[in-house]
């Protein structure tokens, strides 16, 4: 039934385009897979979101949800690309892949020459590799300190500005909290699984310490320093007092959780928390507010670190055109504004953040431009093909330190000297 | 088959060989089909990444690797200061790590699973109303699949929203919540505690078959001489069913050794649960080194067989099924 209605819309679509008198209509309706993690409400949103591009070309948009953790999906997608997959046509892929993965997709510089340019220079920048545009940007990221506005005017504390003060607010309010009887309060929430999302949270505290970003953009290893350590012996201090235990084995979901249900006076996430958590089962609807992360030991700025998203065209689809097609139209600026109303994630597009139905519905997102305008990004780019692996070593040295494993200063050592062996002559 | 009067003289010895012949060679075309799989399935695979280890093949181009001979297991270099460094699967404390957490893993797993279902199947054993209905109850853990297991248990032993802290909560048992599988401390033992649940109920199955295999004849007898039933146990049961037991621990043992998917979705990856397949496919897909990869997928191998090869001899298990 639907698969009549869906070619009598591709026919009639198809007479349309033709009667217009224009060229590159679609031949016959073609089957298109997109693979991408699945966080929140992303299955029902892309759905949203695809609809016109479905209508406008009779093709169908299958989407393949994956776990939500980027270094499961990465894994999964590297096998798939390794074997040549042709399942699979355009795949969600995490701003730091772009040089990972580069062989195995597409080039899209020809086909988003005019599309290109509407971006924010430096994240095309991102996902560019040798001169081929790898993947086209269809959201960006960077995570804000949220906080419950009314617990803080309840205790007359303001938004704190750093670490420190953030930590003696939490501490206080969770203290009088749970004396009053909410015993699960907790006064701050981040992510602390051994994965990516902790490399992101650590590269915040270290920066924002004045401690550098792990590998600097000309490749040297900055790591081991002082300022480093302080931030890291500040967030071990967190643990078992303001953030509960478990912290260690939270992903964004885990967190968001706990958040949700009103279970936290700080949390750390990314914007996509901010719709979810003023939707109609939120206990915390309409009590919270977002602010850029603290600064931490006497330094003034604070550091956010960029994520994103974009579509990459895998080099072994068999519906190129059609794929490319979609990866346009994610990347456009009508599938960018619908995605920052229903899901609030912030545009890439740098005209959208002027614009005045986002700016009413999504008051975020334009207070976010320069956020992320700041951003600090992984070492992605000067460690190449390495990076997984230097990620996966800083976090796990920050999880040792932050499980009591060894000191901060200790394991930065130790961590200095494997990425200088891993890096060997070069990265 | 053969006709008489075509070669009487020789009909005796002929029909003779034949025979051994035409065993042989229906043996041979009955086991053509499971050798060709097992071939396909098990060989290869061994001896591709066998080959694969002694390259430098990388996943982006799983064609155009070069031999390095035993480079990926130990390498050295000497520095210009003359001291030398060696590099190497067989000088990675990671991996060597990772062997230690296995092993031990694989020990106390297997061995309470063994104590475990031993108690179970003697239950089972026992004549009792809904018997049958018991048995395939305490199949169940079993039947389900590990990752549906593992995030189960997940949910469970979450530090916030979980049923385990809360229960232990009210009944007193801890004073606050504990995070259960995100603690170095408690994260190996949760694990331990699900593969247990999990596992019981295939050892008390293959003790249970070893317990019916007993004849009752014995035990009447022993009822007859009065002898306590401990004493039963330890001298009539035990020895007679430790045939099927020892095949039992080793198959537990096998799978113990190569345990990847409760470990990968119930803990963080940290170093105090990875294990052997946890470290070796995150270097052969996360890190792209898929031949460093499946050097230690070549050392698991090796390792395991090295086992197995030591408890069947130190064990003297019997693997053929015929009576000794």
């Amino acid at each position: 039934m639907t698969f009549r209605i869906r070619s009598l819309i591709a026919g009639s679509a198809m007479f349309a385009v033709l009667a217009a008198g224009l060229v590159a209509a679609p031949v016959r309706a073609e089957e298109i897979t997109y693979v991408s993690g699945a966080v929140g409400n992303a299955v029902e949103d892309f759905k949203k979101i695809v609809k016109p591009w479905e209508e406008k070309t009779g093709n169908t948009v299958t989407l393949v949800p994956m776990p939500a953790s980027t270094t499961d999906q990465f894994g999964q997608y590297r096998l798939w690309l390794a074997a040549g997959n042709t399942d699979i046509d355009l795949y969600q892929t995490d701003v730091i892949w772009a040089p990972q993965l580069a062989d195995q997709f597409e080039d899209l510089t020809a086909a988003a020459k005019d599309l290109a340019p509407q971006h924010f220079p430096s994240i095309i920048e991102s996902q560019t590799v040798n001169g081929k545009l790898v993947a086209l940007p269809i959201f960006t990221d960077a995570p804000a300190l949220y906080y419950r506005k009314d617990l803080l005017e309840k205790y007359k504390k303001p938004v704190p500005k750093t670490w420190e003060e953030m930590a003696a607010t939490a501490k206080e309010i969770q203290d009088a909290e749970r004396a009053a009887g909410k015993k699960d309060l907790w006064g701050f929430i981040w992510q602390g699984n051994a994965y990516e999302g902790l490399t992101c949270n650590a590269l915040e505290w270290i920066k924002s310490f004045g401690g550098g970003q792990v590998v600097e953009a000309d490749g040297t290893i900055s790591v081991n320093n002082e300022k480093a350590v302080a931030a890291l012996e500040a967030a071990k201090s967190w643990v078992g007092t303001i953030s509960p235990p478990g912290v260690l084995s939270y992903q964004e979901e885990e967190a968001r959780g706990l958040w949700q249900t009103g279970n936290a006076v700080f949390m750390r996430n990314w914007p996509y928390a901010y719709t979810l958590g003023n939707g109609a089962d939120s206990a915390v609807k309409g009590l919270f507010d977002v602010t850029t992360l603290p600064t931490g030991g006497g330094n003034d700025t604070s550091a956010a670190t960029l994520g994103g998203w974009n579509v990459a065209v895998s080099k072994y689809s068999k519906h190129k055109d059609a794929a490319i097609s979609l990866a346009l139209y994610l990347a456009g600026p009508e599938a960018q504004k619908q995605r920052a109303l229903i899901a609030s994630n912030l545009p890439t597009i740098q005209s959208l953040y002027d614009d005045k139905e986002i700016a009413e519905k999504q008051p975020i997102i334009p207070q976010w431009k320069d956020v992320f305008l700041q951003a600090v990004p992984r070492p992605s780019a000067p460690t190449k093909g390495k990076y997984n692996e230097v990620s996966a070593k800083f976090w796990s040295s920050v999880h040792d330190t932050l499980a009591g494993k060894g000191t901060a200063a200790e394991n930065l050592e130790m961590l200095e000297a494997d990425l200088d062996e891993l890096k060997g002559s070069a990265w | 088959m053969t006709s008489p009067s075509t070669s009487p003289a020789r009909a005796g010895t002929g029909a003779e060989l034949s025979l051994q012949q035409q065993r042989v060679r229906s043996a041979f075309w009955f086991l053509a089909p499971m050798m060709v799989a097992l071939i396909a399935a098990a060989a290869w695979p061994l001896f591709r990444t066998i080959y694969f280890s002694l390259t430098n093949t990388t996943l982006s181009s799983l064609y155009e690797g070069e031999w390095i001979g035993l480079g990926n297991y130990l390498n050295w270099r000497t520095l210009s200061s003359g001291k030398t460094i060696y590099r190497g699967t067989l000088v990675d404390p990671a991996w060597w790590n990772a062997v230690w957490n296995t092993v031990r893993f694989s020990f106390v797993s297997v061995l309470l699973e063994t104590v475990l279902g031993l108690l179970v199947a003697l239950v089972l054993n026992a004549e009792f109303r809904g018997r049958a209905l018991v048995r395939a109850a305490i199949l169940i853990p079993w039947a389900i699949p590990t990752i549906v297991s593992a995030k189960m248990w997940a949910w469970m032993l979450n530090d916030q929203f979980g049923i385990i802290n809360d229960l232990f909560l009210n009944l007193g048992i801890i004073s606050e919540k504990i995070a259960w599988t995100a603690s170095d401390a408690t994260s190996m033992y949760a694990v331990l505690m699900v593969d247990v649940w999990k596992t019981t109920p295939f050892m008390a199955l293959l003790c249970l078959a070893g317990l019916q295999m007993i004849p009752r004849d014995i035990y009447e007898a022993a009822r007859i001489d009065g002898v306590h039933p401990v004493k039963v146990f330890f001298r009539i049961t035990l020895p007679l069913i430790r045939p099927a037991l020892m095949v039992a621990v080793i198959f537990r043992a096998l799978d113990a050794l190569r345990i990847f998917d409760l470990i990968y979705v119930l803990t963080p990856n940290s170093s105090a649960t990875k294990t052997m397949s946890v470290i070796s496919r995150e270097n052969l897909i996360d890190f792209d080194k898929f031949a460093y990869g499946s050097a230690q997928s070549t050392l698991l191998f090796a390792i395991i067989a090295l086992f197995v090869a030591a408890y069947i001899w130190l064990g003297k298990v019997n693997l053929t099924g015929e009576n000794r």
